[in-house]
Protein backbone atom coordinates (compact mmCIF):
# COMPACT_ATOMS: atom_id res chain seq x y z
CA UNK A 1 0.00 0.00 0.00
CA UNK A 2 2.67 2.18 1.07
CA UNK A 3 4.77 1.70 -2.61
CA UNK A 4 1.66 3.57 -4.35
CA UNK A 5 2.24 6.57 -1.74
CA UNK A 6 6.41 6.65 -1.78
CA UNK A 7 6.18 6.08 -5.59
CA UNK A 8 3.96 9.17 -5.93
CA UNK A 9 1.13 9.49 -8.50
CA UNK A 10 0.60 13.06 -7.89
CA UNK A 11 -2.87 14.34 -8.43
CA UNK A 12 -3.51 16.32 -12.05
CA UNK A 13 -2.27 19.92 -11.13
CA UNK A 14 0.74 18.80 -10.07
CA UNK A 15 1.45 15.99 -12.91
CA UNK A 16 3.16 19.01 -15.36
CA UNK A 17 5.78 20.15 -12.72
CA UNK A 18 6.59 16.61 -11.34
CA UNK A 19 7.51 15.90 -15.49
CA UNK A 20 9.86 18.27 -15.62
CA UNK A 21 11.78 17.75 -12.22
CA UNK A 22 15.15 15.99 -12.99
CA UNK A 23 14.45 14.61 -9.50
CA UNK A 24 11.56 12.19 -10.53
CA UNK A 25 9.76 10.65 -8.29
CA UNK A 26 9.26 6.84 -9.51
CA UNK A 27 13.03 6.61 -8.48
CA UNK A 28 11.78 5.44 -5.01
CA UNK A 29 9.65 2.57 -6.74
CA UNK A 30 12.01 -0.13 -6.58
CA UNK A 31 13.37 0.68 -2.99
CA UNK A 32 10.15 1.24 -2.05
CA UNK A 33 8.28 -2.02 -3.37
CA UNK A 34 10.82 -4.37 -2.33
CA UNK A 35 10.81 -2.53 1.21
CA UNK A 36 6.78 -2.60 1.66
CA UNK A 37 6.48 -5.92 0.22
CA UNK A 38 9.18 -7.92 2.17
CA UNK A 39 9.01 -5.14 5.48
CA UNK A 40 6.26 -3.24 5.61
CA UNK A 41 3.40 -5.89 4.81
CA UNK A 42 4.84 -8.34 6.79
CA UNK A 43 4.80 -6.19 10.02
CA UNK A 44 1.56 -5.08 9.33
CA UNK A 45 0.53 -8.28 8.98
CA UNK A 46 2.14 -9.49 11.99
CA UNK A 47 -0.82 -7.20 14.29
CA UNK A 48 -3.49 -9.47 13.16
CA UNK A 49 -1.77 -12.61 13.54
CA UNK A 50 -0.74 -11.93 17.00
CA UNK A 51 -4.43 -12.04 17.62
CA UNK A 52 -4.55 -15.48 16.19
CA UNK A 53 -4.05 -19.53 16.65
CA UNK A 54 -2.15 -20.08 13.33
CA UNK A 55 -1.02 -23.03 11.37
CA UNK A 56 0.37 -20.50 8.21
CA UNK A 57 -2.27 -22.31 6.33
CA UNK A 58 -5.02 -21.63 8.90
CA UNK A 59 -5.70 -19.07 11.66
CA UNK A 60 -8.64 -19.31 14.48
CA UNK A 61 -9.12 -15.22 15.91
CA UNK A 62 -8.31 -15.63 19.56
CA UNK A 63 -7.99 -11.98 20.51
CA UNK A 64 -5.54 -11.21 22.97
CA UNK A 65 -4.90 -14.85 24.03
CA UNK A 66 -1.37 -14.74 23.45
CA UNK A 67 -0.39 -11.43 24.80
CA UNK A 68 -2.16 -12.98 27.78
CA UNK A 69 0.01 -15.82 27.80
CA UNK A 70 3.34 -13.94 27.29
CA UNK A 71 2.20 -12.10 30.92
CA UNK A 72 1.12 -15.11 32.23
CA UNK A 73 3.56 -17.95 31.36
CA UNK A 74 6.91 -17.34 34.05
CA UNK A 75 9.17 -18.36 31.55
CA UNK A 76 7.71 -15.94 28.88
CA UNK A 77 7.56 -13.16 31.35
CA UNK A 78 11.08 -13.99 32.41
CA UNK A 79 11.93 -13.77 28.69
CA UNK A 80 10.70 -10.13 28.15
CA UNK A 81 12.75 -9.26 31.81
CA UNK A 82 16.31 -10.73 30.28
CA UNK A 83 15.58 -8.51 27.50
CA UNK A 84 15.94 -5.42 29.52
CA UNK A 85 18.67 -6.35 31.17
CA UNK A 86 20.64 -7.49 28.14
CA UNK A 87 20.17 -4.27 26.64
CA UNK A 88 20.90 -2.01 29.68
CA UNK A 89 24.01 -4.25 30.66
CA UNK A 90 25.60 -4.09 26.88
CA UNK A 91 24.68 -0.46 26.34
CA UNK A 92 25.66 0.89 29.61
CA UNK A 93 29.18 -1.33 29.56
CA UNK A 94 29.78 -0.18 25.89
CA UNK A 95 29.36 3.70 26.60
CA UNK A 96 31.88 3.08 29.82
CA UNK A 97 34.42 0.63 28.31
CA UNK A 98 34.22 2.41 24.65
CA UNK A 99 34.76 5.93 25.64
CA UNK A 100 37.54 5.22 28.25
CA UNK A 101 39.21 2.82 25.58
CA UNK A 102 38.32 6.26 22.68
CA UNK A 103 39.82 8.45 25.50
CA UNK A 104 43.07 6.63 25.22
CA UNK A 105 43.49 5.70 21.82
CA UNK A 106 43.25 9.50 21.47
CA UNK A 107 46.12 10.72 23.30
CA UNK A 108 49.65 10.45 22.50
CA UNK A 109 49.84 6.48 23.21
CA UNK A 110 52.05 4.11 21.60
CA UNK A 111 50.86 1.48 19.59
CA UNK A 112 47.65 3.31 18.34
CA UNK A 113 47.39 1.74 14.70
CA UNK A 114 47.68 -1.88 16.55
CA UNK A 115 45.55 -0.72 19.50
CA UNK A 116 42.63 0.16 16.82
CA UNK A 117 42.49 -2.56 15.03
CA UNK A 118 42.79 -5.29 18.09
CA UNK A 119 39.65 -3.11 19.38
CA UNK A 120 37.73 -2.88 16.47
CA UNK A 121 38.25 -6.19 14.68
CA UNK A 122 36.00 -8.48 16.73
CA UNK A 123 33.19 -5.98 15.44
CA UNK A 124 33.67 -7.64 11.88
CA UNK A 125 33.93 -11.35 12.63
CA UNK A 126 31.15 -13.87 12.82
CA UNK A 127 28.76 -13.53 15.63
CA UNK A 128 28.49 -17.04 15.96
CA UNK A 129 32.09 -17.90 15.62
CA UNK A 130 32.61 -15.68 18.60
CA UNK A 131 29.97 -16.91 20.68
CA UNK A 132 30.90 -20.61 19.87
CA UNK A 133 34.90 -19.57 20.87
CA UNK A 134 33.94 -18.36 24.12
CA UNK A 135 31.13 -21.13 24.86
CA UNK A 136 34.40 -23.52 24.85
CA UNK A 137 36.07 -20.73 26.68
CA UNK A 138 33.81 -20.71 29.02
CA UNK A 139 33.64 -24.22 30.08
CA UNK A 140 33.25 -24.22 33.96
CA UNK A 141 36.05 -26.81 34.56
CA UNK A 142 38.11 -27.47 31.33
CA UNK A 143 37.51 -23.71 29.76
CA UNK A 144 40.85 -21.76 29.50
CA UNK A 145 39.12 -18.13 31.58
CA UNK A 146 38.47 -20.92 34.66
CA UNK A 147 42.12 -22.85 34.18
CA UNK A 148 43.55 -19.47 34.47
CA UNK A 149 41.74 -18.28 37.32
CA UNK A 150 42.87 -21.27 38.98
CA UNK A 151 46.60 -20.81 38.19
CA UNK A 152 46.11 -17.68 40.43
CA UNK A 153 43.48 -19.97 43.50
CA UNK A 154 40.40 -18.45 41.79
CA UNK A 155 37.43 -20.80 41.93
CA UNK A 156 36.30 -19.74 38.18
CA UNK A 157 32.21 -19.98 37.99
CA UNK A 158 30.28 -21.56 35.97
CA UNK A 159 29.89 -18.94 33.67
CA UNK A 160 27.00 -20.16 31.12
CA UNK A 161 25.88 -23.19 33.40
CA UNK A 162 24.92 -20.88 36.18
CA UNK A 163 21.24 -19.59 35.81
CA UNK A 164 22.08 -16.39 37.32
CA UNK A 165 25.43 -15.35 35.78
CA UNK A 166 24.76 -17.06 32.28
CA UNK A 167 22.76 -13.69 30.93
CA UNK A 168 25.52 -11.86 31.87
CA UNK A 169 28.01 -14.14 30.63
CA UNK A 170 26.85 -13.76 27.06
CA UNK A 171 26.44 -9.77 27.57
CA UNK A 172 29.89 -9.69 28.33
CA UNK A 173 30.99 -11.48 25.30
CA UNK A 174 28.62 -9.41 23.42
CA UNK A 175 30.51 -5.88 24.92
CA UNK A 176 33.33 -7.91 24.09
CA UNK A 177 32.32 -8.33 20.22
CA UNK A 178 30.20 -4.87 19.71
CA UNK A 179 32.88 -2.23 22.10
CA UNK A 180 35.17 -1.49 19.17
CA UNK A 181 31.80 -0.07 17.08
CA UNK A 182 31.25 2.13 20.43
CA UNK A 183 34.87 2.94 20.47
CA UNK A 184 35.25 4.17 16.54
CA UNK A 185 31.77 6.26 17.30
CA UNK A 186 33.49 8.01 20.32
CA UNK A 187 36.71 9.00 18.59
CA UNK A 188 35.18 10.68 15.78
CA UNK A 189 33.01 12.23 18.39
CA UNK A 190 36.29 13.05 20.54
CA UNK A 191 38.33 14.53 17.24
CA UNK A 192 35.73 17.12 16.53
CA UNK A 193 36.05 19.11 19.91
CA UNK A 194 37.62 21.86 19.10
CA UNK A 195 40.99 22.22 20.89
CA UNK A 196 40.21 25.43 22.07
CA UNK A 197 37.86 24.03 25.31
CA UNK A 198 41.06 22.03 26.36
CA UNK A 199 43.17 24.86 25.68
CA UNK A 200 41.05 27.28 27.97
CA UNK A 201 40.75 24.60 30.69
CA UNK A 202 44.78 24.38 30.54
CA UNK A 203 45.32 28.14 31.21
CA UNK A 204 42.63 27.51 34.58
CA UNK A 205 44.74 25.03 35.48
CA UNK A 206 42.37 21.81 34.91
CA UNK A 207 43.61 18.65 35.98
CA UNK A 208 43.29 15.63 33.48
CA UNK A 209 40.22 14.25 35.26
CA UNK A 210 38.83 17.74 35.39
CA UNK A 211 39.58 18.28 32.01
CA UNK A 212 37.49 14.80 31.39
CA UNK A 213 34.67 15.66 33.39
CA UNK A 214 33.54 19.20 32.73
CA UNK A 215 35.41 19.09 29.16
CA UNK A 216 35.29 15.51 27.30
CA UNK A 217 32.36 14.04 28.77
CA UNK A 218 29.73 17.22 28.08
CA UNK A 219 31.23 17.46 24.96
CA UNK A 220 31.13 13.66 23.57
CA UNK A 221 27.09 13.74 24.34
CA UNK A 222 26.01 13.19 20.71
CA UNK A 223 28.31 10.71 20.48
CA UNK A 224 27.34 9.10 23.54
CA UNK A 225 23.46 9.20 22.58
CA UNK A 226 24.79 7.34 19.48
CA UNK A 227 26.04 4.49 21.18
CA UNK A 228 23.44 4.11 23.50
CA UNK A 229 20.62 4.23 20.72
CA UNK A 230 22.38 1.94 19.02
CA UNK A 231 23.54 -0.55 21.43
CA UNK A 232 20.46 -0.88 23.13
CA UNK A 233 18.55 -1.19 19.89
CA UNK A 234 20.61 -4.39 18.92
CA UNK A 235 20.73 -5.44 22.68
CA UNK A 236 17.10 -5.75 22.87
CA UNK A 237 16.93 -7.55 19.37
CA UNK A 238 19.89 -9.66 19.81
CA UNK A 239 19.21 -13.43 18.89
CA UNK A 240 22.75 -14.91 17.20
CA UNK A 241 24.87 -14.51 20.18
CA UNK A 242 22.53 -16.04 22.98
CA UNK A 243 21.82 -18.60 20.60
CA UNK A 244 25.06 -20.17 19.58
CA UNK A 245 26.01 -19.31 23.45
CA UNK A 246 23.32 -21.02 25.80
CA UNK A 247 20.46 -21.77 23.56
CA UNK A 248 18.51 -19.48 26.48
CA UNK A 249 19.34 -21.66 28.65
CA UNK A 250 20.62 -23.47 31.63
CA UNK A 251 16.35 -23.46 31.59
CA UNK A 252 15.03 -20.55 30.75
CA UNK A 253 17.77 -18.55 32.86
CA UNK A 254 19.17 -16.52 29.72
CA UNK A 255 16.13 -16.58 27.11
CA UNK A 256 15.36 -13.03 25.31
CA UNK A 257 12.49 -12.42 23.86
CA UNK A 258 14.25 -12.99 20.07
CA UNK A 259 14.93 -16.41 21.38
CA UNK A 260 11.61 -17.23 22.41
CA UNK A 261 10.05 -16.13 19.23
CA UNK A 262 11.88 -18.74 17.40
CA UNK A 263 11.59 -21.07 19.77
CA UNK A 264 8.31 -20.45 19.56
CA UNK A 265 8.50 -20.62 15.93
CA UNK A 266 10.32 -23.94 15.99
CA UNK A 267 7.36 -25.55 17.98
CA UNK A 268 5.01 -24.53 15.49
CA UNK A 269 3.31 -22.01 18.05
CA UNK A 270 3.11 -19.46 15.02
CA UNK A 271 0.47 -16.99 16.46
CA UNK A 272 2.85 -16.70 19.73
CA UNK A 273 5.70 -16.25 18.14
CA UNK A 274 4.33 -13.60 15.95
CA UNK A 275 2.91 -11.99 19.18
CA UNK A 276 6.44 -11.79 20.88
CA UNK A 277 7.30 -10.03 17.62
CA UNK A 278 4.75 -7.52 18.27
CA UNK A 279 5.71 -7.15 22.16
CA UNK A 280 9.26 -6.47 21.08
CA UNK A 281 8.41 -3.90 19.03
CA UNK A 282 6.26 -2.75 21.60
CA UNK A 283 9.11 -2.70 24.03
CA UNK A 284 11.70 -1.33 21.73
CA UNK A 285 9.08 1.75 20.83
CA UNK A 286 8.61 2.15 24.97
CA UNK A 287 11.59 2.35 25.69
CA UNK A 288 13.63 3.74 23.30
CA UNK A 289 11.64 6.66 21.48
CA UNK A 290 11.34 8.13 25.04
CA UNK A 291 15.34 7.23 25.77
CA UNK A 292 16.10 9.26 22.24
CA UNK A 293 13.76 11.96 23.49
CA UNK A 294 15.82 12.04 26.99
CA UNK A 295 19.18 12.24 25.34
CA UNK A 296 18.36 14.84 22.44
CA UNK A 297 16.68 16.80 25.32
CA UNK A 298 20.23 17.18 27.21
CA UNK A 299 21.92 17.82 24.19
CA UNK A 300 19.76 20.89 23.32
CA UNK A 301 20.50 22.43 27.04
CA UNK A 302 24.29 22.83 25.95
CA UNK B 1 58.50 12.44 32.40
CA UNK B 2 55.38 12.67 30.64
CA UNK B 3 56.58 10.74 27.82
CA UNK B 4 58.11 8.06 30.20
CA UNK B 5 54.03 7.56 31.48
CA UNK B 6 52.46 7.14 28.38
CA UNK B 7 54.82 4.57 27.10
CA UNK B 8 54.04 3.00 29.98
CA UNK B 9 50.83 3.28 29.69
CA UNK B 10 51.11 2.17 26.08
CA UNK B 11 52.89 -0.91 27.23
CA UNK B 12 49.51 -1.74 29.93
CA UNK B 13 47.50 -1.02 27.45
CA UNK B 14 49.03 -3.41 24.41
CA UNK B 15 49.31 -6.14 27.11
CA UNK B 16 45.81 -5.81 28.37
CA UNK B 17 44.44 -5.30 24.87
CA UNK B 18 46.36 -8.50 23.68
CA UNK B 19 44.65 -10.91 26.72
CA UNK B 20 41.48 -9.76 25.89
CA UNK B 21 41.20 -9.41 22.09
CA UNK B 22 44.47 -10.86 20.54
CA UNK B 23 44.13 -14.25 22.71
CA UNK B 24 40.95 -15.75 21.84
CA UNK B 25 42.07 -15.58 18.02
CA UNK B 26 45.44 -17.27 18.87
CA UNK B 27 43.22 -19.69 20.97
CA UNK B 28 41.15 -20.13 17.15
CA UNK B 29 44.16 -20.57 15.30
CA UNK B 30 46.20 -23.16 17.69
CA UNK B 31 43.03 -25.52 17.73
CA UNK B 32 42.70 -25.32 14.40
CA UNK B 33 46.20 -26.66 14.00
CA UNK B 34 46.08 -29.63 16.60
CA UNK B 35 44.75 -33.40 16.15
CA UNK B 36 41.31 -34.01 17.34
CA UNK B 37 42.88 -35.80 20.20
CA UNK B 38 44.70 -32.92 21.54
CA UNK B 39 41.85 -30.25 20.41
CA UNK B 40 39.77 -32.14 23.06
CA UNK B 41 41.85 -30.79 25.92
CA UNK B 42 40.46 -27.17 24.66
CA UNK B 43 43.53 -25.64 26.34
CA UNK B 44 45.88 -23.04 25.41
CA UNK B 45 49.03 -25.08 23.91
CA UNK B 46 51.21 -25.12 21.29
CA UNK B 47 50.16 -28.08 18.50
CA UNK B 48 51.81 -31.42 19.25
CA UNK B 49 51.40 -31.80 15.38
CA UNK B 50 50.44 -29.72 12.58
CA UNK B 51 47.54 -31.04 11.31
CA UNK B 52 45.93 -27.48 9.35
CA UNK B 53 45.52 -28.28 5.97
CA UNK B 54 44.15 -32.39 7.00
CA UNK B 55 41.15 -30.66 9.35
CA UNK B 56 40.51 -27.50 6.02
CA UNK B 57 40.24 -30.86 3.80
CA UNK B 58 37.80 -32.59 6.33
CA UNK B 59 35.67 -29.30 7.33
CA UNK B 60 35.74 -29.02 3.49
CA UNK B 61 34.68 -32.45 2.30
CA UNK B 62 32.41 -32.81 5.32
CA UNK B 63 28.03 -33.39 4.58
CA UNK B 64 28.93 -34.07 0.80
CA UNK B 65 31.17 -30.71 0.62
CA UNK B 66 29.02 -28.27 1.94
CA UNK B 67 31.49 -25.53 2.96
CA UNK B 68 31.82 -25.42 -0.92
CA UNK B 69 28.05 -24.69 -1.72
CA UNK B 70 27.86 -22.45 1.39
CA UNK B 71 30.71 -20.43 0.29
CA UNK B 72 29.15 -20.34 -3.10
CA UNK B 73 25.70 -19.70 -1.33
CA UNK B 74 26.87 -16.85 0.74
CA UNK B 75 28.55 -15.29 -2.43
CA UNK B 76 25.99 -14.82 -4.46
CA UNK B 77 23.71 -13.63 -1.99
CA UNK B 78 26.28 -11.01 -0.68
CA UNK B 79 26.91 -9.71 -3.96
CA UNK B 80 23.99 -9.35 -5.91
CA UNK B 81 22.00 -7.62 -2.63
CA UNK B 82 24.91 -5.49 -2.12
CA UNK B 83 24.85 -4.69 -5.43
CA UNK B 84 20.39 -3.81 -6.25
CA UNK B 85 21.46 -1.99 -2.55
CA UNK B 86 23.32 0.23 -4.02
CA UNK B 87 22.02 1.10 -6.50
CA UNK B 88 18.54 1.45 -5.11
CA UNK B 89 19.59 3.17 -2.09
CA UNK B 90 21.91 5.47 -3.88
CA UNK B 91 18.43 6.52 -6.21
CA UNK B 92 16.32 6.65 -3.30
CA UNK B 93 18.86 9.04 -0.77
CA UNK B 94 19.71 10.94 -4.23
CA UNK B 95 16.12 11.98 -5.06
CA UNK B 96 14.97 12.40 -1.31
CA UNK B 97 17.99 15.07 -0.54
CA UNK B 98 17.64 16.91 -3.80
CA UNK B 99 13.88 17.28 -3.70
CA UNK B 100 11.91 18.62 -1.08
CA UNK B 101 8.07 16.91 -1.27
CA UNK B 102 5.45 16.19 1.49
CA UNK B 103 6.58 12.84 1.06
CA UNK B 104 9.99 13.43 2.75
CA UNK B 105 8.36 13.43 6.04
CA UNK B 106 6.81 10.36 5.59
CA UNK B 107 9.50 8.32 3.79
CA UNK B 108 12.10 9.03 6.76
CA UNK B 109 9.54 8.48 9.44
CA UNK B 110 10.03 5.13 7.42
CA UNK B 111 13.63 4.57 7.19
CA UNK B 112 13.58 5.09 11.19
CA UNK B 113 11.23 2.43 11.36
CA UNK B 114 13.08 0.21 9.41
CA UNK B 115 15.89 1.07 11.43
CA UNK B 116 14.11 -0.12 14.60
CA UNK B 117 11.10 -1.92 14.27
CA UNK B 118 11.74 -6.19 14.59
CA UNK B 119 11.17 -7.97 11.21
CA UNK B 120 7.85 -9.99 11.96
CA UNK B 121 9.48 -13.07 11.14
CA UNK B 122 6.22 -15.85 10.35
CA UNK B 123 4.35 -13.57 8.76
CA UNK B 124 7.43 -13.18 6.65
CA UNK B 125 8.11 -16.87 6.02
CA UNK B 126 3.97 -16.78 5.16
CA UNK B 127 4.04 -14.10 2.30
CA UNK B 128 7.22 -15.52 1.21
CA UNK B 129 5.84 -18.53 0.70
CA UNK B 130 3.18 -17.49 -0.84
CA UNK B 131 5.28 -15.59 -3.81
CA UNK B 132 7.01 -19.07 -4.21
CA UNK B 133 10.14 -17.69 -2.72
CA UNK B 134 10.90 -19.08 0.85
CA UNK B 135 13.49 -21.14 0.89
CA UNK B 136 15.21 -19.87 -2.63
CA UNK B 137 18.14 -17.72 -2.85
CA UNK B 138 16.40 -14.36 -4.56
CA UNK B 139 14.01 -14.47 -1.65
CA UNK B 140 17.11 -14.29 0.69
CA UNK B 141 18.49 -11.85 -1.52
CA UNK B 142 15.61 -9.67 -1.59
CA UNK B 143 15.13 -9.82 2.31
CA UNK B 144 18.81 -8.52 2.99
CA UNK B 145 18.13 -5.79 0.61
CA UNK B 146 14.56 -4.70 2.31
CA UNK B 147 16.45 -5.15 5.93
CA UNK B 148 19.56 -2.80 4.89
CA UNK B 149 17.68 -0.57 2.53
CA UNK B 150 17.39 2.36 5.37
CA UNK B 151 21.18 1.83 6.50
CA UNK B 152 22.60 3.03 2.89
CA UNK B 153 19.80 5.29 2.20
CA UNK B 154 21.21 7.24 5.13
CA UNK B 155 24.51 6.77 4.00
CA UNK B 156 23.70 8.12 0.75
CA UNK B 157 20.82 10.98 1.88
CA UNK B 158 23.42 12.48 3.97
CA UNK B 159 26.63 12.59 1.38
CA UNK B 160 24.65 14.03 -1.79
CA UNK B 161 23.85 16.67 0.68
CA UNK B 162 27.55 17.62 0.24
CA UNK B 163 27.74 17.20 -3.46
CA UNK B 164 27.16 20.68 -5.05
CA UNK B 165 23.68 21.14 -7.22
CA UNK B 166 25.45 23.00 -10.03
CA UNK B 167 26.73 19.83 -11.17
CA UNK B 168 23.62 18.01 -11.97
CA UNK B 169 21.65 21.14 -13.24
CA UNK B 170 24.57 21.97 -15.38
CA UNK B 171 23.94 18.26 -17.12
CA UNK B 172 20.13 19.08 -17.35
CA UNK B 173 20.70 22.16 -18.84
CA UNK B 174 22.84 20.38 -21.03
CA UNK B 175 19.55 18.44 -21.77
CA UNK B 176 20.46 14.65 -20.11
CA UNK B 177 17.26 12.81 -18.87
CA UNK B 178 17.02 11.91 -15.22
CA UNK B 179 18.20 9.01 -15.79
CA UNK B 180 21.32 9.81 -18.03
CA UNK B 181 22.13 12.95 -14.74
CA UNK B 182 21.75 10.21 -12.47
CA UNK B 183 24.16 6.94 -13.47
CA UNK B 184 26.32 9.34 -15.31
CA UNK B 185 26.67 12.30 -13.07
CA UNK B 186 25.58 11.98 -9.94
CA UNK B 187 26.49 8.12 -9.51
CA UNK B 188 30.26 8.25 -10.15
CA UNK B 189 30.82 11.07 -8.05
CA UNK B 190 28.86 9.40 -4.98
CA UNK B 191 31.97 6.14 -5.36
CA UNK B 192 33.36 7.14 -1.71
CA UNK B 193 29.90 6.49 -0.09
CA UNK B 194 29.07 3.48 -2.74
CA UNK B 195 32.69 1.81 -1.28
CA UNK B 196 31.52 2.46 2.16
CA UNK B 197 28.17 0.65 1.51
CA UNK B 198 29.66 -2.03 -0.27
CA UNK B 199 32.35 -2.67 2.19
CA UNK B 200 29.79 -2.22 5.56
CA UNK B 201 26.86 -4.33 3.62
CA UNK B 202 28.75 -7.11 2.40
CA UNK B 203 30.25 -8.28 5.41
CA UNK B 204 27.00 -7.69 7.46
CA UNK B 205 25.12 -9.86 4.97
CA UNK B 206 27.92 -12.58 4.89
CA UNK B 207 28.12 -12.86 8.63
CA UNK B 208 24.66 -12.87 8.76
CA UNK B 209 23.08 -15.88 10.66
CA UNK B 210 19.53 -15.14 11.61
CA UNK B 211 17.58 -14.38 8.77
CA UNK B 212 18.88 -17.14 6.72
CA UNK B 213 18.45 -19.46 9.73
CA UNK B 214 14.68 -18.84 9.40
CA UNK B 215 14.23 -17.63 5.42
CA UNK B 216 16.56 -20.38 3.70
CA UNK B 217 16.01 -23.58 5.44
CA UNK B 218 17.81 -26.84 3.69
CA UNK B 219 21.32 -28.66 3.38
CA UNK B 220 21.10 -26.91 -0.63
CA UNK B 221 20.61 -23.48 0.97
CA UNK B 222 23.31 -23.62 3.32
CA UNK B 223 24.94 -19.97 3.91
CA UNK B 224 28.63 -19.77 5.67
CA UNK B 225 27.29 -18.69 9.39
CA UNK B 226 25.15 -21.73 9.14
CA UNK B 227 27.58 -24.62 8.14
CA UNK B 228 29.22 -23.17 11.44
CA UNK B 229 26.10 -24.05 13.50
CA UNK B 230 25.27 -27.00 11.78
CA UNK B 231 29.07 -28.31 12.16
CA UNK B 232 28.51 -27.32 16.14
CA UNK B 233 26.56 -30.50 16.84
CA UNK B 234 28.28 -33.04 14.74
CA UNK B 235 31.53 -32.33 15.71
CA UNK B 236 30.75 -32.01 19.31
CA UNK B 237 33.71 -33.53 20.14
CA UNK B 238 35.56 -32.90 17.15
CA UNK B 239 36.58 -29.51 18.30
CA UNK B 240 39.75 -29.18 15.75
CA UNK B 241 37.36 -29.32 12.89
CA UNK B 242 35.13 -26.63 14.57
CA UNK B 243 37.57 -24.41 14.66
CA UNK B 244 39.48 -24.78 11.72
CA UNK B 245 35.61 -23.62 10.32
CA UNK B 246 35.69 -20.78 12.29
CA UNK B 247 39.25 -19.81 11.22
CA UNK B 248 38.04 -20.27 7.37
CA UNK B 249 34.69 -18.15 7.73
CA UNK B 250 36.87 -15.64 9.43
CA UNK B 251 38.79 -14.94 6.24
CA UNK B 252 36.83 -12.87 4.04
CA UNK B 253 35.98 -10.45 6.74
CA UNK B 254 39.88 -10.44 7.69
CA UNK B 255 40.80 -9.42 4.23
CA UNK B 256 38.24 -6.93 4.14
CA UNK B 257 39.50 -5.38 7.49
CA UNK B 258 43.11 -5.45 6.15
CA UNK B 259 42.25 -3.56 2.64
CA UNK B 260 39.15 -1.40 3.80
CA UNK B 261 39.37 -0.68 7.22
CA UNK B 262 39.23 3.34 6.98
CA UNK B 263 36.41 2.87 4.64
CA UNK B 264 34.28 0.72 7.26
CA UNK B 265 35.15 2.95 10.35
CA UNK B 266 33.92 5.86 7.93
CA UNK B 267 30.79 4.07 7.13
CA UNK B 268 29.74 3.13 10.67
CA UNK B 269 30.54 6.33 12.32
CA UNK B 270 29.07 8.14 9.51
CA UNK B 271 25.85 6.05 9.52
CA UNK B 272 25.68 5.88 13.52
CA UNK B 273 26.09 9.84 13.98
CA UNK B 274 23.69 11.02 11.46
CA UNK B 275 21.41 8.86 12.01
Amino acid sequence: MSASTMAGSPNQTETRAIKRTPYPGWFFTPAAIIYSVLFLAPTFASLYFSLTRWTLFDSEFIGLENFAQFLREPFLIKGLINTVIYAAVTSGLKVVVGLLLAVMLTSQIVGRGYLRSVVFFPVLVSTVGVGITFTVLMHPTQGMINETLALFGIAGPGWLTDPNLALYSVALVDVWKGVGLATVIYIAGLVAIPQDYYEAARIDGATPWQNFWYVTLPLCRPATSTVITLSFIGGLRTFDLIWAMSKGGPGFASDTIASVIYKQYQAGFYGLSTAGNVVLFILIALLVVPLTMFLNRKQGHE
Amino acid sequence: MKKRTSILGGAAAIAATFVVFVIPFIFIILMAFKDRQQSALRDFSWPTGFHFWENVVEVVKTRNWMMITAFINSSIITVVSVTLLVIFAAMVGYVLARRKTRWNGLIEFLILAGLMVPPAVVPTIWLLQGLKLFGTLHGMILIEVAYNLPFSIILYRAFVATIPRDLDEAAIIDGARPLDVFFRVVLPLLWPVTVTNIVVQSVGIFNDFTNPLYYLPGNANATVQLTLYNFQSQFSTAYNLLFTNILLITIPPLLVFMFFNRQIVAGMTAGAVKG
